[in-house]
């Protein structure tokens, strides 16, 4: 996975919910590439035919609340979004992201100094934002060590694997 | 140290040390999903290259979102849903003998008191009535689960919410959750715990309960705990499918912040339009006309909620311009609820009523709404195209909200149908 991301921005508000994400009309599902052409649908309508691949949204606080359906983060990943900045992230989004591998960044003051359509670049790595049409830098919260150590190895089926695979070593 | 619930519940199920923040290990009692996010758990568990879940006792699928199956995708679902199931041997039921996941899993005595349950749900906080650390996940995390039969979980903080006092009889246990997200908002718990206490706490019928802890990630909490009493022993003694040994916070342990609510303050009333934290009393919102009224879901979908519904509609009818759906949330609400007449109370007022399922509350299927339509809906989201086009609106209430605005063909005060002593009184069975 590259950490290192080029894309113009989208501004949303607060209190973005899994609901408006992927509607439950389309959850019979969790194909990515069926749940992709509806990214966002409920909350800014026609964000498909305008957004382009690589393409970063930026939200206010709590992202991702509501419903855990883990078809929200897979149809913004789906989309060809590269990376979500947020004000803060509901809890259940926030592990289901860095579990199906969708980068996420929390950073209220990025959220306060972007606005849509400005053109972002981001380092994963190491957690910086740049609003290349200002020039403002930004520096998102570091993510817990444990965390860290589970993004690098992959997100978490790679670990449950490895896991499993230890299990069956030692039970031999 | 002294520990809270959550603390003293995560304790019980891990080697790791547990403080606010830490991330611990935690083993899993119960981990299940339903028809829509057991999907793609399925696929992740195969990715995982997992073969057996660790206790096919242990878990579980509800098909309870599009079913009875809406259409042939929904279908499909759950048929891989019920392949998986029987491959694994692990719990399944058919339409007809299950219900609405997080109010027919209590009853079957499959979240107890003291134990930790992962469910592939948002609402599976549910089971924090019981006092379990019950929380909901995404499905990779589920299937984790299964595979491994542990999770990891950061300690939350906790959040003590204390009502005090009497609430008066028209106030029901989603009174009380909706005015808590009315005061503290939709994250006023984000990431913590919610462990709720007080003599009106203490006072709540166990249906009640489930509604409270029900809409505790409506505030962002990962879990709303009850404290193990007399009633929720005595409802988990008589159902519990397996051993289970109560967990309690210690005396002296450290709480984030002390959420204080006077019961005797609270008023029957309505989350307006797109947030649960909306809220407005019900008598002050009279002039909001209705279209739908919904009363089931995992939040209100109980025999008590139908029960009180049934008060308020018995010999009066649901206004002419007003649907009102009802869907007992399990097989067994169901049966009871037709013994007691209630279902009859409800066909006689006019009532639609279905089979358990989630049905229309998250715009399934049973009382989807078109552009401009409003809904009062006793389940727990009102978000922007929730129950059906992002044109149509919906409003949270309790069931005897629900009920009397479905006669009155508005937002109506239980108070204008059902005078102090007509309101059934609750819990004394349990």
């Amino acid at each position: 996975m590259t950490d290192r991301f080029l894309g113009k921005a989208w501004v949303y508000g607060d209190n973005v919910d899994t609901d408006v994400i992927i509607p439950a009309r389309y959850l019979s599902t969790s194909d990515p590439a069926e749940l992709a052409p509806h990214c966002l649908e409920d909350l800014d309508p026609g964000f498909m035919e305008r957004m382009a691949p690589g393409d970063i949204l930026v939200a206010g606080s709590n992202f991702g609340c509501g419903s855990s359906r883990e078809h929200a983060p897979l149809a913004i990943k789906g989309a060809g979004v590269s990376c979500v900045i947020a004000a803060s992230f509901a809890r259940i989004f926030f592990r289901n992201a860095l579990n199906i591998g969708l980068p996420i960044l929390e950073c209220p003051e990025a959220v306060k100094g972007i606005r849509s359509g400005q053109r972002i670049e981001v380092n994963l790595a190491e957690g910086r934002i740049l609003n290349l049409d200002t020039g403002e830098v930004f520096s998102a919260t570091p993510f817990p060590p444990f965390l860290r150590e589970l993004v690098a190895r992959g997100g978490l089926v790679p670990t449950v694997k490895a896991r499993l695979e230890e299990k069956r070593r030692n039970a031999r | 140290m002294a520990r809270t619930l959550a603390e003293a519940l995560i304790a019980s199920r891990t080697e790791d040390h547990v403080e606010p923040g830490a991330i611990c290990r935690v083993r899993v009692d119960f981990a299940f999903a339903n028809d829509i996010t057991g999907a793609p758990a399925i696929a992740e568990f195969a990715r995982m290259g997992a073969e057996t879940v660790f206790d096919p006792a242990r878990c579980a699928i509800v098909p309870d979102h599009f079913t009875p199956n809406k259409d042939i995708a929904s279908a499909r679902q759950v048929q891989a849903a019920r392949e998986f199931a029987r491959k694994q041997g692990m719990l399944f039921w058919e339409v007809g003998r299950a219900g609405v996941e997080h109010a027919f899993l209590p009853e079957k005595g499959l979240i107890l008191p003291g134990e930790v349950i992962l469910g592939a749900d948002s609402h599976t906080c549910t089971g924090g009535a019981l006092g379990a650390f019950a929380t909901g996940v995404g499905s990779t995390d589920l299937a984790a689960a299964w595979a491994l039969g542990e999770t990891w979980f950061r300690v939350p903080e906790t959040i003590r919410v204390v009502a005090e006092g009497k609430t008066s009889p028209w106030v029901t246990g989603k009174d009380l959750v909706l005015s808590l997200i009315g005061r503290i908002g939709v994250e006023g718990a984000r990431y913590a715990a919610l462990q709720f206490e007080g003599q009106a706490i203490e006072a709540l019928p166990m249906d009640d309960r489930f509604t409270v802890a029900n809409m505790a990630v409506d505030a962002g909490a990962k879990v709303g705990l009850f404290i193990p009493d007399a009633r929720t022993l005595g409802y988990a003694n008589k159902r519990a499918a397996r051993p289970f040994e109560p967990v309690f916070p210690d005396p002296g342990a450290k709480y984030a912040q002390t959420v204080r609510m006077y019961a005797s303050r609270l008023e029957p009333v309505v989350a307006l339009p797109h947030l649960p934290s909306n809220v407005k009393p019900a008598g002050e919102c009279a002039h909001i006309d209705l279209d739908q009224v919904f009363i089931g879901s995992c939040t209100n979908g109980r025999l008590r909620d139908l029960e009180l519904a049934a008060a308020v509609l018995k010999g009066r009818k649901v206004h002419e311009r007003v649907r009102l759906v009802v869907i007992p949330a399990t097989a067994e609400v169901f049966a009871e609820a037709l013994k007691r007449g209630f279902i009859e109370t409800f066909l006689e007022a006019g009532a639609a009523i279905s089979t358990a399922t989630c049905g229309p509350c998250l715009g399934g299927h049973y009382g989807i709404l078109a552009p401009g339509e409003r809904c009062l809906s006793t389940s727990n989201r009102n978000f922007v195209g929730r129950m059906g086009h992002t044109g149509s609106e919906v409003l949270l209430c309790g069931p005897l909200v629900a009920a009397a605005s479905a006669v009155a063909g508005r937002v109506a005060d239980p108070r204008e149908f059902l005078g102090l002593d007509e309101v059934p009184k609750g819990g004394e069975e349990e």
